[in-house]
């Protein structure tokens, strides 16, 4: 059964049809990643399923369970990370997350525990006991997350939580994020950032303007795209004569060279290149470089909407 | 621990640290409301003045002024009152403000014929224009009861030969009748009013806790621009729950400013507030009408700067018309726009407790105030649900 399971989520603002008949679900241990430009109807659909916002049709169920905004038993499951820091900037970060661990039922001892484990999770413990206005962006980043992992979530919703955050904070927030997921957490993650999506989901929704074009796997999003992997590889001069033997290999579609680079087109690039890189030993060319360019969700997003993602 | 209780809690550790909040709720009240004191007089207790007589004219009516009119009024402690033997003296006390005011009884001043014979003349100090007022009206009272004396002698001896003693007599019955002058006391039954420190403390307390109640407003503002509110709304709680907490403790903070500023002008300046159970009653509905009022205005308004500025109009507003600012018999023909405020209500309830009314007459002053609450709260409910839109 999936952790979340969506089905023709709807809502209107006023003439406005933000969010079209959107349906999908999330397993247990599942990343899940919605993309799409701003306006999209990420947030909007984000705020319906963790119970913020009331739908006009369509239904959401949490564990097998209906959910709306006012089902406490479902809310209770899942772990919200909103896009703005949701924060109080003149409490401490234990102060904060003391606060909100009680909303959730959260007190005494196992209270003490959870707000040490969200802490540690996001590398905040030594700076707890900090006013929240004194820490930097990437730290209230991070408390952001530590708020919305108190509950240990079965579904963890986040919002675009990477945004304005220093290489630092936000890898440390993907490893986090691909930890929780290892340990069986069903995550809803939205983001314009293609290199997140595809480092960290295991499938991706496209929206725009409000509509769900197009799901799935990464390789099953890229093969709506009419194109395929290539191996470009600067090998010694001469190189060119190993063409032949590269053209005999299964799943390799067409190769061609010069000189001493080579370039191939193949179905998928990364199960390939032992076998490419072993045939070119065979005949004696050492390779000095190889790189491997995938068609990205980029490509996928231009397809399906026919605009960049960050237009 | 229940939701409500720990956004209660959160929010008066917030409000605790909040500086800004302990301005507008003790600092500026008190401040004001001792500055205006000052400025305009007033020092917590009943009216009291330090008057000098010389009495050049030791005759019948000289003695009467002295003997029924300033000695009664020394008796009571509402005068500290001196003799001197000559204007002179009199006036240096005045100079050196030793003495308010002076009243000079010329010689001759029981035996004159007519007003303008004799004239009893009153030396006032600058510095104490009350007083000073105070012995002009008390000598002109006094003056007009002597004219009358003599109305009525003369009245009596009308077509009579001219005979000293006899008029010596009437003189003395017609004394006898006429009413004792006597200063009126700062209360009185159809009018109650708080004596100016008083007033000033609880006018000034009461004004701005339309502010301070914004501060709990602007907090649910700010939750919901943050996105707090709606990491609150995900939160396993009911809406009734954020609304509660957050209510609960706006009130909270209202009710510890009056209770601070109620103490503070009591033990600092002097102030009589009244019996403490009624004052507690009061100030429990007054703050409940601020709230209701601070809810309505939020409940109608997009942001925390709209919020805030519609707030201050409207406490700039009912602090004028409500009496907070000036006594309202200066509103003239405006006055009877003061019922419709709280302030008035408040001060009312007030006034009638320092007067020493039976808890009764709280009763109109209460169910003023609390209606008050309850249609403005009424209004703010119609519009929660913007209020709590995340």
């Amino acid at each position: 059964m999936p952790v979340l399971e969506i089905t023709d989520l709807t809502k209107h603002y006023g003439d406005l049809l933000a969010v079209d008949h959107v349906s999908f679900a999330i397993e247990e241990g599942e990343t899940y990643g919605l993309l799409g430009p701003n306006g999209a109807g990420k947030t909007t659909t984000i705020s319906m399923v963790v119970g913020v916002l009331g739908r006009d049709d369509g239904l959401v169920l949490i564990d097998g369970l209906r959910h709306d905004v006012t089902t406490v038993k479902t809310k209770a499951l899942i772990g919200y990370v909103p896009q703005e820091l949701a924060l109080y900037p003149d409490l401490t970060a234990r102060e904060n997350l003391r606060f909100f661990g009680r909303l959730y039922g959260l007190t005494g001892r196992p209270a003490k525990m959870r707000i040490a484990e969200a802490l540690e999770i996001v590398d905040l413990h030594e700076r707890a006991d900090e006013a929240v206005a004194k820490y930097s962006g990437g730290m209230t980043r991070r408390l952001n997350i530590a708020i919305g992992l108190l509950n240990r979530p079965r579904l963890l919703v986040l919002d675009e939580p990477t945004a304005g955050v220093d290489p630092h904070s936000r890898n440390s927030i993907l490893e986090s994020v691909q930890r929780l997921a290892a340990e069986g957490v069903a995550t809803l993650y939205t983001t314009h950032y293609m290199e997140e999506a595809e480092r960290l989901c295991d499938r991706v929704g496209i929206v725009d303007a409000g509509r769900m074009l197009a799901e799935g796997t990464r390789r099953e999003l890229v093969s709506l795209v009419d194109e395929h992997d290539r191996v470009v590889l600067r090998a010694e001069e001469g190189a060119a004569r190993a063409v032949p033997v590269l053209k005999a290999l299964p799943g390799v579609l067409e190769a061609g060279g010069e000189g001493g680079d080579l370039e191939l087109i193949v179905e998928e690039a990364r199960s390939l290149l032992p076998a490419i890189l072993g045939a070119l030993g065979e005949a004696g060319v050492a390779v000095r470089s190889v790189e491997v360019r995938e068609p990205d969700l980029e490509s996928v997003f231009l397809h399906v909407t026919g605009k960049a993602l960050r237009d | 621990m229940l939701p409500v209780t720990a956004i209660l809690l959160k929010d008066l550790r917030q409000h605790s640290r909040n500086s800004t909040l302990l301005l507008f709720g003790v600092l500026l009240p008190l401040g004001l409301a001792f500055l205006f004191n000052l400025m305009l007089g007033g020092d917590g207790s009943r009216f009291s003045a330090r008057y000098a007589v010389a009495d050049l004219d030791r005759g019948p009516d000289a003695t009467a002024f002295v003997g029924q009119v300033l000695e009664p009024l020394e008796r009571r402690g509402t005068i500290h009152l001196q003799r001197v033997s000559s204007v002179q003296d009199g006036a240096r006390l005045v100079e050196r403000k030793e003495a308010d005011a002076v009243f000079v009884i010329p010689a001759g001043f029981s035996s004159a014929r007519s007003s303008s014979a004799a004239e009893l003349e009153v030396i006032g100090g600058a510095h104490a224009a009350t007083a000073v007022q105070v012995a002009r009206e008390m000598g002109q009272a006094f003056a007009m009861e002597r004219h009358s004396i003599r109305l009525a002698v003369l009245a009596a001896s009308r077509g009579l030969p001219a005979d000293e003693e006899r008029d010596g007599r009437l003189a003395q019955r017609a004394q006898e009748v006429a009413a004792p002058l006597s200063l009126v006391s700062d209360t009185s039954a159809s009018r109650r009013q708080l004596d100016t420190t008083t007033y000033h403390a609880a006018g000034m307390a009461f004004f701005f806790l339309f502010y301070v109640a914004m501060f709990g407003v602007a907090a649910i503002f700010e939750e919901r621009r943050s996105r707090v509110l709606a990491r609150l709304l995900a939160a396993p709680i009911s809406r009734a729950a954020i609304l509660g907490g957050k209510a609960l403790s706006g009130i909270l903070v209202c009710l510890v400013s009056m209770a601070v500023v109620v103490a503070a002008s009591t033990w600092l300046m002097g102030a009589r507030w009244g019996p403490p159970l009624g004052v507690a009653v009061l100030v429990i509905a007054g703050v409940l009408a601020v709230t209701g009022i601070a809810a309505a205005v939020a409940g109608f308004s997009n942001t925390s700067e709209q919020a805030a500025n519609r707030m201050s109009v409207v406490a700039m507003v009912l602090g004028v018309f409500g009496g907070s600012l000036f006594p309202i018999p200066q509103l003239g023909v405006l006055e009877v726009a003061s019922h419709l405020t709280p302030h008035r209500w408040f001060m009312t309830g007030l006034a009638d407790l320092a007067a020493g009314l039976s808890p009764g007459a709280l009763l109109t002053p209460v169910l003023v105030l609390l209606g008050i609450a309850a249609v403005t709260g009424g209004l703010a409910l119609t519009r929660v649900g913007r209020l709590t839109h995340a």
